[in-house]
């Protein structure tokens, strides 16, 4: 440790690499069996369960917590996979309090619903760490289907294709398959290279490439694809940010926050990363919420979470912001920056307070200003280089209930694709529902 | 505040509470440590007959039922009577009676079945200032297949001689405990009635093996690679041994007849209720065995704090209330009828009652698409399996109808008076009896 959280600057090393290490461990620890079996007990095996209504994969999740209950985590392993390849994954990174946890009835009775997550959680990675891949191929169909981006999506798609006898290519323009899971997600959600430990089992299957560095639209082209290929899968998230215009946007220490998390993602050292004494998070997201922890986690000595209108409306969940707040994030909402200021690299950031008007959102005319040594945007990912051809809806790539595109031939989902919402688990969804369509449409099956 | 002393057959102790025959009560270091945490009374484990005494396993003698939490809920052991020399555990039974004289001293005996080895060993117990015997009759393994314990509980001849041998040879009282592996609990009550027995106690453990090793395939315990069936006990044998004291405080033979209750006492709750189906004290085991002897304080200040809320004053009182209210099932009213009922605001919409009720039961609950669950009154016929199912207390509950209302499911008025099976005229024997 060469410095502190309180000096000065955007330096590496505040706190020593023993205490980088546990603070960015896993968040929880795995159960351990007979906690398993005591917090599945918890489960009334409900009829017509609202948790499973509530997840967008249906998973059987009493089904499951049953088979966790009875000794049998394996099976209970296979029955989460069945319906979502990415169990593993989801089970540290779905808001679980808005979906099954939500809609659990002991949520209604006591306000304490039967831990679905981390239930889910211990049975998937049982099968996980052994690398047991439960799932076979059907017989060879001799098609052929390329597969854009190695993200939840792309990846839950090219596994069910697989699984009913289909080769598949994935394309992927970063040099690790996983998408966010292995670049955007805080890292002590996914630690231990889980990620990495999840690609590798599912592609357990067989019948899947991956081509990494490889770029729709740079490298390949959508003609291409249609020429080579039976059938195109697109689930290449969003590549693109929003810009922040204001003056001073360009200073030194400025930087988009999904970089950030991304960097501190692929880092073997943390102690390397650099890190603001101040740091503010403009945004109000997941995205917003990692880069702040993390930034404390790293050493930061002050983090706030700058956010243009209330709580409410922020898009993170109130679970990860509390999380936020008790790891020492101040979250300030209602407020609009209007400049950085600084001789070079940033020194503060000046916000302007926010009120709702009959126009929308505007000034109320008081501002204030905030140190800032860093400043991490997080307004918001955009659609980036899809092709011309599709047709476009509220930003990103419209589709059909099972992932039709305007052109035949061509599906859609994950992030880049209308109608989800930003979430691994409906990603994985909508990959596993387009891939069931694409099937059905190349052997004839459609309805 | 309500009077805990006990007075069962003439033995007195502070209250109404003794640990069974069994590990617990097998030397006096833990006897000590039962009276100085306050225990009433005693039953000395088994004593033998004198000579070399019987020899345990030495691998494990317990097996268990758990819940998953770990919450033992049966245990099950293969141990044998006192595995002690029977001039030690004399000199311990005397000693601790003369150091504790207001505890309850009762000694459990097995000794094989002739008249020659029970009055060899009456007169050592008696010699110890012990207030009473108790006679083994089932114990359900190892001591059986050696025509002792149970294979003596089993022979109702067998009961009625021993006692008649016992109470011929001794002035302490003598209390017949009875096995539950029989197939009505009331004949051999009976015989121990016919012997002269002042009391009987039960149940002692149920023949049982809890669980096989799926990976070995041999019964728990096992002892290298087998397993012999063992003696159940624990909360989940409470419901027999009610049943079991209950049928014998209400049989017109054997009314009156003193009852030691048995059998998954772990909570004054427990204790009450034997008590109030006819038992006049309980004997506790597997709860010391599970969460030792400080649970004393609980049993006490329980059964204390209850009867004085009920305004009873002494053990006595509670003793036996229960029991003019087990009917036999001919004689139930018919006439009684329930509804379920579903409290909406209690309500949280897990569908357990309706998933019971329209896979198992009579298709009486309806599920609407908002997932709120009623009850269907003219398919209703008050089972109580929703209200057993139910995870929430008091949520359904069965409310009575009106007499002079019509029941929705048979289209007839509920009489106001009592209707029974024997009147009934489905009933062949109701009209031959009139």
């Amino acid at each position: 440790m060469i410095h502190t959280p309180q000096t000065d600057g955007v330096v590496p090393a505040r706190l020593n690499s023993e205490t980088l290490d546990a603070q960015f461990d896993d968040l929880y620890p795995d159960l351990d069996p007979h906690e398993a079996r005591v917090a599945a007990d918890r489960c009334y095996f409900c009829y017509d369960a609202p948790c499973i209504t509530a997840c967008p994969t249906d998973i059987d999740i009493p089904l499951f917590i049953r088979q966790i209950q009875t000794g049998m985590p394996d099976a209970a392993a296979r029955t989460i996979l069945s319906q979502n390849i990415l169990g593993s994954m989801c089970a540290r990174v779905c808001p679980t309090e808005t979906l099954c946890e939500g809609a659990c009835v002991r949520q209604t009775a006591e306000g304490n619903p039967v831990e679905i997550g981390r239930l889910q959680r211990y049975a998937t990675d049982q099968l996980l760490l052994v690398n047991e891949h439960p799932f076979e191929r059907a017989a060879e169909t001799g098609k052929q289907i390329a597969v854009i981006g190695a993200g939840p999506a792309g990846l839950a798609c090219a596994h069910r294709l697989a699984m009913q006898g289909h080769d598949v290519t994935i394309l992927d323009s970063r040099a690790k398959p996983g998408g966010l899971n292995e670049y955007g997600i805080a890292a002590y959600k996914a630690a231990n290279g889980i990620a990495q430990a999840e690609v590798d089992w599912l592609l357990g299957i067989g019948g899947i490439q991956i081509e990494t560095g490889r770029t729709l639209g740079a490298d390949v082209s959508l003609d291409d694809l249609q020429n080579q290929y039976d059938a195109v899968f697109l689930g290449m998230g969003l590549g693109g940010v929003n810009a922040l215009t204001i003056p001073g946007a360009d200073l030194d220490g400025v930087r988009d926050a999904v970089d950030f998390i991304a960097e501190l993602r692929q880092t073997s050292d943390l102690s390397t990363l650099p890190i603001g004494r101040h740091v503010v998070v403009i945004g109000g997201g997941m995205t917003a919420v990692d880069a702040a922890v993390q930034s404390r986690l790293l050493g930061a000595e002050h983090v706030s979470i700058v956010y243009r209108r209330g709580r409410e409306a922020m898009s993170a969940s109130e679970y990860e912001l509390d999380h936020a707040a008790t790891e020492g994030v101040q979250i300030i909402t209602e407020a609009m920056p209007v400049a950085i200021h600084g001789d070079g690299a940033a020194s503060q950031v000046e916000f302007a307070y926010t009120r709702s008007g009959p126009n929308g959102l505007e000034k109320t005319g008081q501002t204030f200003v905030l140190k800032a040594d860093q400043v991490f945007k997080a307004i918001g990912q955009t659609l980036h280089g899809a092709p011309a051809q599709l047709e476009i809806d509220g930003g990103k790539i419209a589709i059909s209930s099972v992932g039709r595109t305007s052109i035949a031939g061509i599906w859609a989902g994950g992030d880049c694709a209308a109608g989800g919402e930003d979430l691994t688990v409906t990603a994985v969804q909508q990959g596993r529902d387009a891939a069931e369509d694409i099937h059905a449409s190349l052997t004839g099956a459609a309805g | 505040m309500a009077n805990l002393t006990s007075n069962f057959v003439g033995i007195k102790s502070p209250n109404p509470y003794w640990l069974a025959s069994a590990p617990p009560t097998d030397k006096a270091y833990n006897v000590v440590r039962a009276f100085q945490a306050g225990w009433g009374g005693v039953v000395w484990k088994t004593l033998g007959e004198a000579g070399p005494p019987v020899v345990n396993v030495n691998g494990p003698r317990y097996g268990a039922i758990w819940g998953a939490d770990r919450r033992l809920l049966g245990l099950n052991n293969i141990e044998l009577i006192t595995d002690r020399p029977l001039e030690v555990n004399l000199q311990e039974i005397k000693q601790v009676k003369r150091d504790w004289p207001d505890r309850a001293m009762v000694v459990s005996l097995m000794v094989p079945c002739n008249e020659a080895a029970w009055k060899a060993i009456l007169p050592l117990v008696e010699e110890t200032g012990a207030d009473g015997i108790e006679l083994n009759c089932g114990c359900p393994h190892g001591m059986s297949e050696r025509g002792m314990g149970a294979a003596v509980g089993q022979n109702p001849d067998l009961i009625e001689q021993i006692t008649r041998w016992c109470k011929q040879s001794t002035r302490m009282p003598v209390i017949v405990k009875l096995t539950p592996n029989i197939t009505d609990v009331r004949g051999p009550a009976e015989a121990a009635k016919r012997g002269g027995a002042d009391a009987v106690s039960l149940i002692n453990t149920i023949n049982s093996i809890t669980s096989v090793n799926l990976d070995n395939f041999a019964p728990e315990p096992t002892i290298d690679g087998k397993g012999a069936h063992g003696g159940y006990c624990g909360p989940a044998v409470k419901p027999i041994a009610l049943n079991m004291v209950a049928e014998i405080a209400r049989s017109a033979e054997t009314a009156g007849l003193p009852i030691s209750g048995i059998g998954g006492v772990t909570t004054w709750r427990d204790a009450a209720e034997f008590l109030a189906l006819g038992a006049g004290n309980v004997q506790v085991c597997t709860a010391a065995m599970t969460y030792g002897f400080g649970i004393i304080k609980e049993l006490n200040a329980g059964l204390s704090l209850w009867m004085d809320q009920k305004g009873l004053t002494s053990v006595d009182q509670v003793v036996g209330r229960a029991v003019p209210n087990l009917s036999d099932w001919q004689h139930l009213n018919l006439n009684y009828v329930t509804k379920a009922k579903i409290n909406q605001d209690l309500c949280i919409q897990c569908g357990r009652c309706y998933a019971a009720c329209e896979d198992t039961s009579h298709q009486a609950i309806a599920m609407s698409d908002a997932r709120e669950f009623t009850v269907k009154d003219d398919e209703c016929v008050a089972c109580n399996l929703c209200v057993n199912v139910c995870p929430v207390e008091d949520c359904i509950t069965m409310d009575r109808m009106e007499p002079g209302t019509v029941d929705p499911r048979t289209g007839t008025t509920v009489p106001a008076e009592h209707g029974d099976w024997t009147k009934h005229p489905n009933n062949p024997m109701a009209s031959a009896a009139e």
